[in-house]
């Protein structure tokens, strides 16, 4: 890793206000407005109890992994490539992989960072409970983050173009909102629905974001399943990805 | 000694062979042109040259080193400013320079680079928002940041104006002053004249001449051209029989002759002879423009043959 790259794509990354602004913070402007539903703030039985507020809080972290890995990432890696930046980079003595690396160590950050705003702010605004087996919960999250950042990887080794990583960013991204519970928490799920989802990377997130929050140990079902992807996403973009 | 070599580099796609046997060495120190028409397989040498291609055939070595198994150590010794290449957006000027000075072990001073190269006042402008030829300029500041012991250049005038296109001249002579090797791929003749030691003309995937700028000059059919408006008629065959004559144009009056020094000497004795004055007589050099059309057009080399 070279830090001077990395400090560079940093300090890029906060000149995108787009991208700063879907991956950083809307994910807890969701989570605000939804809090602010005065029904959303009442205990559930189809949610073992818990508030819709509650069952948001993991979601609302899984918005801000999806956001960056399937949007911004394929974006800027797409783009390295489509301007000849990564050609560039192979006339000097530091590598292009660098460049690659980078970007993720930036979005997966970001992402990160996104993810903590949104514990901070529903535990301080709505007092939603911080996760109560953090361990879990961070292990979870890591996987999670390195999942969705494969599967960037993988729409921009398919895209030739920017054009083609947002269409396929844009086609990808639906299915994973979903996956990941936005319009209906993956618990509320008709039971073969669920089942199906929770086989889907941000769909296992889900649940074992949920599980950790909750206080269990996430299955490690669902660990299984979000790693198994990483690998196999891994493999695909490093099989697939050309430099120029 | 040579610090490019390059021999019976082949590289072909789609069943078309780009390059079809090249073979040139470059001395160190040397300003060496690489000339030909679009399409002729100059950046596809080059690009071998770099390491960013992997020749089909034949051999290229880059002070001894193979740029594609040593790419590391050929990228830490060689510059290069790409013919097409952007940078990202929003990176300015001086980011842009700190960070690829950062990649090499024993970087130039960015800041006098940027003075050379005008490029001082925007410092602080990002990429995106800077002029094709200001983007030229940044990228040829890039190529030489690693303090390089090789500089490969391809199109490195395209798109500067004429103030602009001198001052990288003169710049890229002090970088050779400094003991530097430069590898020039150029389209305009007269930056080629004026820089290069030495030039292979590229046409087809081929090297079809390789020397001096004045040699190359001298190898063409019409190196030296007459004209003038003779105060009488000339005898046709007088003219024709004239030594070393390559062409003869008669119009409105006015002769136009191409040939050698040899030939000039000649008409000014048959004029003598005939006492006949020569109303506006002109000779003219011939210049690389007109060598480079004689090596690379179909239709002049099959009249010379």
């Amino acid at each position: 890793m070279n830090t001077a790259v990395l400090r560079t794509e940093f300090r890029l990354f906060r000149r995108e206000p787009g991208a700063v602004f879907w991956i950083f913070l809307f994910p807890t402007l969701l989570l605000v407005i939804l809090g602010s539903i005065p029904s959303f703030r009442d205990a559930d039985k189809a949610l073992g109890g818990l508030r819709p507020v509650d069952a948001y809080t993991p979601i609302a972290v899984l918005i801000a992994l999806i956001m960056s890995g399937v949007q911004s990432l394929p974006q800027a890696l797409t783009g390295h490539r489509e301007r000849g930046i990564l050609r560039r980079m192979r006339l000097t003595p530091v590598r292009p992989s660098t460049l690659l690396s980078s970007q993720m160590v930036v979005q997966g950050t970001v992402a990160l960072a996104s993810a903590l705003l949104a514990l901070a702010v529903g535990r301080l605004a709505f007092g939603v409970r911080l996760p109560e087996q953090p361990a879990g919960y961070l292990l979870a999250l890591l996987l999670a983050t390195a999942a969705a950042l494969a599967l960037g990887s993988v729409v921009s080794a398919l895209s030739r173009t920017t054009k083609v990583a947002g269409a396929i960013g844009s086609a990808v991204f639906f299915p994973m909102m979903f996956c990941a519970g936005v319009w209906l928490p993956v618990q509320e799920m008709p039971h073969t629905l669920a089942r199906v989802v929770q086989l889907t990377p941000f769909g296992a997130a889900a649940r074992a974001l949920g599980e950790a929050a909750a206080g269990d140990w996430p299955g490690w079902a669902h660990l299984g399943v979000l790693a198994g992807w990483t690998v196999l996403l891994t493999a695909g973009a490093a099989r697939w990805f050309r430099w120029d | 000694m040579s610090v490019i070599e390059v021999s019976e580099l082949r590289k072909s796609y789609g069943g078309r062979n780009v390059v079809d046997g090249v073979s040139f060495a470059v001395d160190e120190g040397e300003i060496f042109g690489i000339l030909g028409p679009n399409g002729a397989g100059k950046t596809t040498t080059v690009e071998c040259v770099e390491g960013l291609r992997v020749p089909d055939a034949g051999r290229v070595r880059v002070a001894g080193l193979d740029p594609v198994a040593d790419h590391d150590e050929v990228a830490g010794i060689l510059g290069a400013q790409l013919q097409q290449s952007e940078l990202q957006p929003k990176l300015t000027v001086r980011e842009a320079l700190e960070l690829y000075a950062s990649f090499y072990p024993n970087p130039a001073d960015w800041r006098p680079l940027a003075e050379r190269l005008g490029l001082t006042a925007k410092l602080g402008t990002r990429f995106a928002k800077l002029s094709g030829g200001q983007r030229q300029r940044l990228f040829i500041a890039l190529a030489l940041i690693g303090n390089p012991r090789v500089v490969v250049l391809d199109e490195l005038t395209t798109g500067l104006d004429p103030r602009a296109r001198r001052d990288t001249w003169q710049l890229i002579e002090d970088v050779r002053a400094g003991g530097v090797t430069v590898l020039l791929v150029t389209h305009f003749m007269e930056e080629a004249q004026r820089l290069c030691d030495r030039i292979a003309v590229i046409d087809k995937g081929r090297v079809a001449a390789l020397d001096t700028p004045a040699g190359l000059i001298r190898r063409s059919a019409g190196a030296t051209v007459i004209s003038f408006t003779p105060s009488a008629p000339l005898d046709d065959h007088d003219l024709a029989s004239l030594p070393a004559i390559a062409s003869i144009e008669c119009k409105d009056g006015r002769i136009t002759l191409s040939g050698t020094d040899e030939t000039v000497n000649a008409v000014v004795t048959l004029l003598a002879r005939h006492r006949i004055t020569a109303h506006q007589l002109r000779v003219l050099d011939a210049t690389l423009d007109d060598a480079f059309l004689d090596l690379t057009d179909d239709r002049t080399k099959e009249a010379a043959a």
